[in-house]
């Protein structure tokens, strides 16, 4: 029984090449890949690759590797046509074990935040090749995933150019950054309900991006995506709200709008609002920079930052 | 309320039972056989001499090993969680019913459920902060423990908060047991509150039952659960059968009312307990299977508690491979297709037939 499962492990990979994709002949290649979770996992065959998280599978279609992709996570909305093209495993915290096996994938890249735990521990456990990506909310943590990627992919040439286009985009933003003069204090807006609203505070992406893009975060005090009352709201006194459409293409600026209290702050008043997409804007994927850039052109449009711009 | 009244209709009664557990026991294997040949992998039981025969031979074939994995590691572990997490809750429920009196008692007025969300919404909203030593300890079983854990601690304190003079007064266990589902109800909400997106995504995901973690070490950790389910029922039929008459009247039958109760309530507690910690909230069973039992054959626990286990098993076995084929390679939650299933079903027979032990 033991001996049977143990070599489960090594074979399952040969086998899932040979019994299911049939006729597609396997990129081969044998590389032992050190994963962001620290596991070594011995990466065979590269072709029929699971892609869980938006970040992963916007990395694989920027590489040009989107044909090696046989299934995506439901949070992998970008480029649209993956979730069409592509078999949808699901919400990447509901994984199921023999879903994910049913698709027959050679390698599965997953975001760190993939579960639930006791699925992607079991899955870690066959012979499928899993390996973990950090969700990297930094410039670096970005450029990483693509280096990380592409390495694994054995396309370091593709993913060195991705990475250093990207490098230059962030520091292009950061030349951009260090023009404004006078910051704006911006908060971000997860979403609103019956009065109360989801701030960014620290430690999240929404405040990643909004460093990134020159704001302060008014709602730094608070840790994580939390909801907080109108009243504190309107006492961070924003001269900006930043906030995010859905997937299903609805947003609730208006409603953050019209909450009592609002006129009073400089937003309000000047009714300054972005409305930018979701994973766009949070992905920390490599449209990262233009999204940064892009939120810093729409706060700042009146100054040196869209001056600067072609 | 529950009462067994009449010596009419007693030996039909009988009959009735007996084919009802015989019944059960045809469903309970169909279902289990339907569990084990039903997947996303589209990997059947044909597979399985197969299977067996490479287990003796030690075969290297890859395809079978693939076939292992599905069948013995993923399906095997599931199937059983499933048959006990339906057993425990039904045979739960129609305790809880039988020692209230009541046809629409449950565990959670033991608080064994409240307690249970509390603990395991604390290990999940305070995973990276306080409760990150405990997930350290217990890495993916973290949950799962702290919900068993949490769901025998609130009943601990309901017991001993509603027990006088070493006896368990049922009014006041049932008040005194919605006041702390209450105030359980209330930390919970607290925590959520001050949970962030994600860990909410995960609150709502595990407040919706599952069986997709089920694993070998899961099935050995609720082994000796089942054991004492198993070992309880026997010994309850004749007291909760006495509590249809009335609590002075089962003592004057000459029943031990109090070990009774305590017994009854210790058994639902840890069985409970361990349902959700292995499967979430799954709601639905424990109510509507011991009730459409009593519909078909009586409130006699003969019949209610055995015929109880082996349909709510078959039921969970059955949501559950709707919940795994409906949207693959991805998966429902348990408890969706658990209520969209039964609730129907329910209506229907509460409608046609009246209210089961009252008529």
């Amino acid at each position: 029984m033991r001996s049977l499962r143990h070599s489960a492990r090594i074979m399952a990979t040969l086998a899932f090449a040979a019994v299911v994709s049939g006729a597609s002949v396997p990129a081969t290649r044998a590389a032992t890949v050190t994963d962001a979770a620290g596991r070594k996992v011995e990466v065979v065959d590269t072709s029929n690759i699971l892609s869980i998280g938006g970040d992963i599978t916007e990395i694989l279609y920027s590489l040009g590797l989107e044909a090696k992709i046989i299934g995506v996570d439901a949070t992998s909305q970008f480029p649209a046509e993956a979730l069409k093209q592509k078999t949808n495993v699901g919400y990447l915290r509901a994984l199921s074990t023999e879903g994910v096996l049913s698709i027959a994938p050679h390698l599965i890249i997953a975001s760190a935040s993939a579960g639930p735990p006791e699925v992607v521990k079991a899955l870690k456990q066959t012979s499928v090749p899993y390996l973990e990506v950090e969700d990297g909310h930094s410039p670096e943590g970005v450029v990483e995933k693509v280096r990380f990627v592409a390495q694994v992919l054995d396309v370091s040439a593709e993913g060195d150019k991705l990475a250093r286009q990207i490098e230059s985009e962030f520091k292009a933003l950061a030349e951009r950054r260090g023009k404004i003069g006078k910051r704006s204090r911006a908060v971000f807006i997860l979403g609103a309900q019956s009065g109360r609203v989801t701030v960014g505070g620290s430690g999240t992406s929404a405040d990643a991006i909004f460093k990134l893009a020159g704001l302060d975060n008014v709602a730094a005090s608070v840790n994580g995506y939390k909801p907080v009352v109108d009243e504190a709201l309107v006492e961070m006194m924003p001269d900006v709200i930043v906030t995010m459409r859905r997937s299903s293409g609805t947003h609730d600026i208006d409603k953050v709008m019209g909450m009592p209290g609002m006129q009073s702050t400089p937003a309000g008043r000047a009714n300054r609002a972005v409305v930018m997409d979701g994973l766009y804007l949070l992905g920390f994927g490599p449209r990262t920079p233009a999204a940064a850039l892009d939120l810093m052109r729409q706060v700042y449009s009146d100054s040196a930052a869209s001056g600067s711009t072609k | 309320m529950l009462r067994a009244r009449d010596s009419i209709g007693m030996v039909d009664r009988e009959a009735r039972g007996r084919l009802l557990i015989a019944g059960s026991v045809a469903l309970l294997g169909a279902a289990m056989l339907l569990s084990l040949s039903v997947g996303p992998t589209g990997i059947t039981l044909a597979s399985l001499p197969r299977v067996l025969v490479a287990l003796f031979t030690g075969s290297d074939d890859a395809a079978v090993a693939r076939e292992y994995l599905v069948l013995v590691d993923l399906r095997l572990p599931r199937t059983l969680l499933g048959a006990f997490v339906g057993a425990s809750l039904a045979v739960a429920g129609a305790m809880m019913q039988g020692l209230f009196r009541n046809p629409l008692a449950d565990p959670g007025l033991i608080g064994v459920s409240s307690g249970a969300a509390l603990a395991a919404v604390a290990t999940i909203a305070l995973g990276n902060t306080f409760a990150a030593p405990w997930v350290k300890i217990f890495g993916v079983y973290a949950l799962p423990f702290a919900a068993f854990f949490g769901g025998l601690a609130a009943t601990f304190v309901l017991v001993s908060v509603a027990g006088r003079h070493g006896q368990l007064m049922v009014g006041t266990l049932l008040l005194a047991g919605i006041a702390i589902g209450a105030l359980a109800g209330a930390l919970t909400g607290l925590l959520s509150y001050t949970s962030d997106d994600r860990e909410l995504r995960d609150l709502t995901l595990w407040s919706m039952g599952s069986l997709s973690g089920a694993s070998w070490p899961k099935v050995i950790a609720t082994l000796p659960f089942a054991v004492a389910v198993a070992l309880a029922v026997p010994r309850l039929v004749r007291g909760l059968n006495g509590f249809l008459l009335g609590e002075a009247e089962a003592f004057h039958m000459g029943i031990d009312v109090e070990a009774t109760k305590r017994l009854a309530i210790a058994i639902s507690a840890a069985a409970v307990g361990a349902a959700v910690a292995v499967a979430g909230v799954v709601g639905f069973v424990g109510i509507v299977i011991p009730h459409v039992i009593r519909l078909i054959a009586g409130p006699d626990h003969r019949f209610v508690l055995p015929a109880g286990a082996l349909l709510g098993a078959a039921l969970v076995l059955v949501a559950d491979v709707a919940a795994r084929m409906i949207v693959r390679p991805a998966e429902l939650p348990l408890g969706i297709i658990m209520a969209a299933i039964g609730a129907p079903v329910f209506l229907h027979l509460v409608t046609r037939r009246g209210i089961g032990g009252v008529e």
